[in-house]
């Protein structure tokens, strides 16, 4: 009999239970089939992994003035193709000398944004108000010019990544009020409104994009006056407002519903209009709530501005297909130009979704306690 | 097709409700020609990495800004995707067309619209490579064949393959990219697309010596400028500005010696440059604008396209008349 009057000291975790074996063992190797698909996994990495770096990089030039260069049994990518026209797919045919006022505009923005990340920074509102409110006009006059001496530099010379951002933050920035007060309208008492906002939703969402902006481009001109010169990009941009607007209605009514009714019971006992009910009660839960559904429509959105190419309007996608695409001293190099694109949309794409997640987690919406 | 023509007829309906337009009086007013041209063709029109606009689709528009007002930069291109090409130029967005049109009865007659002469004779050809050993279409009995899928060149195809008695297997593809690539991973053993369109598929290649393009042509598709129906006096203009440039490859014309030519004694060189602009509305320097600013033809073809570029185009149909082409222009008398 053993008898012991001390605790006794703890042994390590038997061997078989821990470690890199048997982390492999549970979660790779567990039965015939997962070994079958890891082993076949394993298989297809090592047939696209290292060609695709060796593509990428390894052989890749990245320097070439001229399209020989870049060709040769052992050569890789031409990302030479790429950084030879680089300025082109940010700026589009903006002209160089002016090109400072795009960078100032972004700039402008990035500082602007900046504080609103930060939890100490005082009066957020009212900066958040400036840049819904004032920047678009600053951003206006920068990127457009004819005020204060600046030349005026026409839409049809706007193209590339910059094209590619507007188009999308004036969707996303317009489209949210537009579509919160759509969605305020569909659930309104008022038969008119309700009715009006229920029409004006299905139908937005029920044509598809590219209707929308061919409609714009092509059909419109034709029913106004000759001669009438109705600016393609605003055109395009009315378009995508409205018929983004009305999918963020859609998002936006979703989490109107997901308050419960004593919320609006409560802020009617309070005795607060009806506007200061909504804005003071109802929308701050309701946006809160409806985040992930907001980001996604906004990330569909810039993945949807590509589409403005039918339109000829030369967004980044555009440049690098229709403008890199019909250089004829540098055929042949499609690829690069459509991985750099999926690169930079990814990049956007993603941080996005990161910056979604992260407000989710500052605003705390998950009601996990 | 049938919803494109009704569109048309909506369209012109419209149109012949409009004031009776005068395009030349609108454009030097604006002192600037809108032009509208593809949205990216290499050789036809694409812009470079200063964003000018170069290619033999350009330069017509080039000459027209050139005859009318006197500087071949004043253009403002209008990038047109194939779909709203016609609507931009009968809503009257754009004072002209050029963006490699195909010239059809259809679109003659029933969208408003003029074609003003052709400035590129294409045509649906083959390329093949060159291990086939294959030197004209009609060896290709029960070839495979890399085709995009829902063009013209569909048709063609099977017409051809018909009337020659002959089978083929059409391997369908959706991009002419994809095409490109279809052809050269050997699914197919004939790539078939519009000849100007080959070359510079060919290019794309990753060996573009290992393949050929035969000499036969199957379909006619002859490309040029279009203006708008009902204003004949700009017809004329567009019609001559491109004729003008014919015309002067054939005096030997070119823009380098156009100055010392000037004074030259042959009359039809002095028809040429000296005169007969009156009769357009233009002033007498039109012409010599158009040769000194733009080049002749020739110029333009071997500049864009021919052996200048990196396409390397034959001239082939677009030779001049004289030189066992097609390419045809009036004289200037």
């Amino acid at each position: 009999m053993y008898v012991t009057d001390k605790i006794l000291p703890e042994l390590p975790a038997p061997s078989n239970t821990k470690g890199i074996i048997h982390w492999l063992k549970t979660n790779l190797f567990n039965g015939p089939i997962n070994t079958i698909l890891t082993l076949f996994g394993l298989y297809l990495i090592y047939k696209i992994i290292p060609p695709l770096i060796d593509w990428a990089f390894i052989k890749a030039t990245w320097v070439a003035e001229t399209r020989d260069q870049c060709l040769g049994d052992d050569k890789g990518a031409c990302w030479a193709y790429i950084r030879n026209r680089f300025d082109q797919i940010i700026y589009g045919f903006y002209p160089n000398a002016e090109r400072w006022r795009v960078n100032l505009a972004a700039i402008l923005l990035v500082l602007l944004t900046i504080p609103l990340f930060f939890k100490k920074t005082p009066k957020k509102v009212w900066l958040g108000g400036f840049i819904l409110l004032v920047f678009p006009f600053i951003a206006y006059v920068l990127i457009h010019g004819g005020w204060f001496g600046f030349k005026v530099v026409t839409t049809d010379k706007w193209g590339g990544l910059m094209l590619t951002i507007i188009i999308s933050l004036v969707g996303i920035l317009m489209a949210l009020p537009l579509g919160t007060i759509l969605a305020l309208g569909r659930r309104s008492h008022m038969p008119i409104v309700k009715s009006l906002s229920v029409v004006f939703i299905e139908f937005w969402r029920g044509v598809p994009l590219i209707t929308v902006l061919f409609m714009s481009s092509v059909m419109l001109p034709l029913f106004l006056p000759e001669g009438t010169d109705f600016d393609k990009l605003l055109r395009a941009m009315i378009g995508i407002v409205l018929f983004q607007s009305a999918y963020v209605a859609e998002v936006v009514r979703g989490g109107l519903q997901a308050i419960p009714k004593g919320q609006y019971e409560a802020a009617v006992a309070m005795g607060l209009s009806y506007w200061k009910s909504m804005f003071l009660v109802i929308l701050p839960q309701a946006l809160k709530l409806v985040i992930p559904g907001l980001v996604n429509t906004f990330i569909a959105l810039f993945k949807d501005t590509t589409l403005v190419l039918i339109i000829g309007l030369f967004d980044l996608l555009a440049i690098i297909q229709n403008v890199l695409g019909a250089d004829s001293a540098w055929l042949g190099f499609d690829t690069e130009g459509l991985v750099f694109a999926a690169f930079l949309f990814w990049i956007f794409t993603f941080s996005m979704s990161r910056y979604s997640m992260a407000l989710e987690k500052k605003l705390d919406t998950g009601h996990r306690n | 097709m049938r919803k494109s023509i009704l569109l048309g007829l909506a369209v012109s309906a419209v149109f012949s409700a409009s004031v009776q337009a005068d395009t030349l009086a609108d454009v030097k007013k604006a002192g600037v020609l809108k032009c509208g041209v593809s949205t990216g063709l290499a050789g036809f029109s694409a812009a470079d990495e200063k964003g000018n606009w170069k290619g033999l689709d350009v330069d017509v528009c080039r000459a027209v800004a050139a005859a009318v007002l006197g500087d071949a930069s004043k253009v403002k291109y209008n990038p047109l995707t194939a779909k709203e090409r016609f609507t931009a130029l009968q809503s009257g967005e754009i004072d002209m067309l050029s963006r490699n049109t195909t010239w059809t009865l259809t679109r003659d007659a029933s969208l408003g619209l003029n074609f003003a002469g052709v400035n590129y004779y294409d045509g649906q050809g083959f390329m093949v490579s060159k291990k086939l050993g294959v030197d004209s279409a009609l060896k290709l009995d029960g070839a495979a064949i890399c085709i995009q899928a829902g063009t013209t060149t569909e048709l063609n195809l099977a017409d051809y393959f018909k009337v020659n008695k002959m089978k083929y297997k059409a391997i369908t593809f959706d991009t002419s990219d994809q095409t490109v690539k279809g052809f050269e991973a050997g699914r197919c053993d004939v790539l078939t697309s519009d000849q100007s369109q080959l070359y510079s598929l060919r290019i794309k290649l990753a060996k573009p010596d290992d393949a050929v393009v035969l000499p036969e042509v199957i379909s006619k598709e002859p490309l040029g400028p279009v203006v708008r129906q009902g204003d004949d006096k700009w017809f004329n203009i567009v019609k001559w500005s491109l004729n003008a440039m014919i015309n002067a490859e054939e005096l030997g014309l070119t823009s380098k010696n156009i100055d010392e030519k000037k004074a030259s004694k042959d009359p039809a060189i002095q028809r040429m440059v000296g005169g007969q602009g009156e009769k357009l509305g233009l002033d007498d320097n039109w012409s010599y604008n158009i040769i000194k600013q733009v080049g002749n033809y020739g110029e333009a073809f071997e500049t864009n396209v021919g052996a200048g570029s990196p396409l390397k185009i034959a001239r082939g149909l677009n030779a001049l008349w004289s030189k066992g082409g097609i390419m045809y222009a009036p004289p200037i008398r």
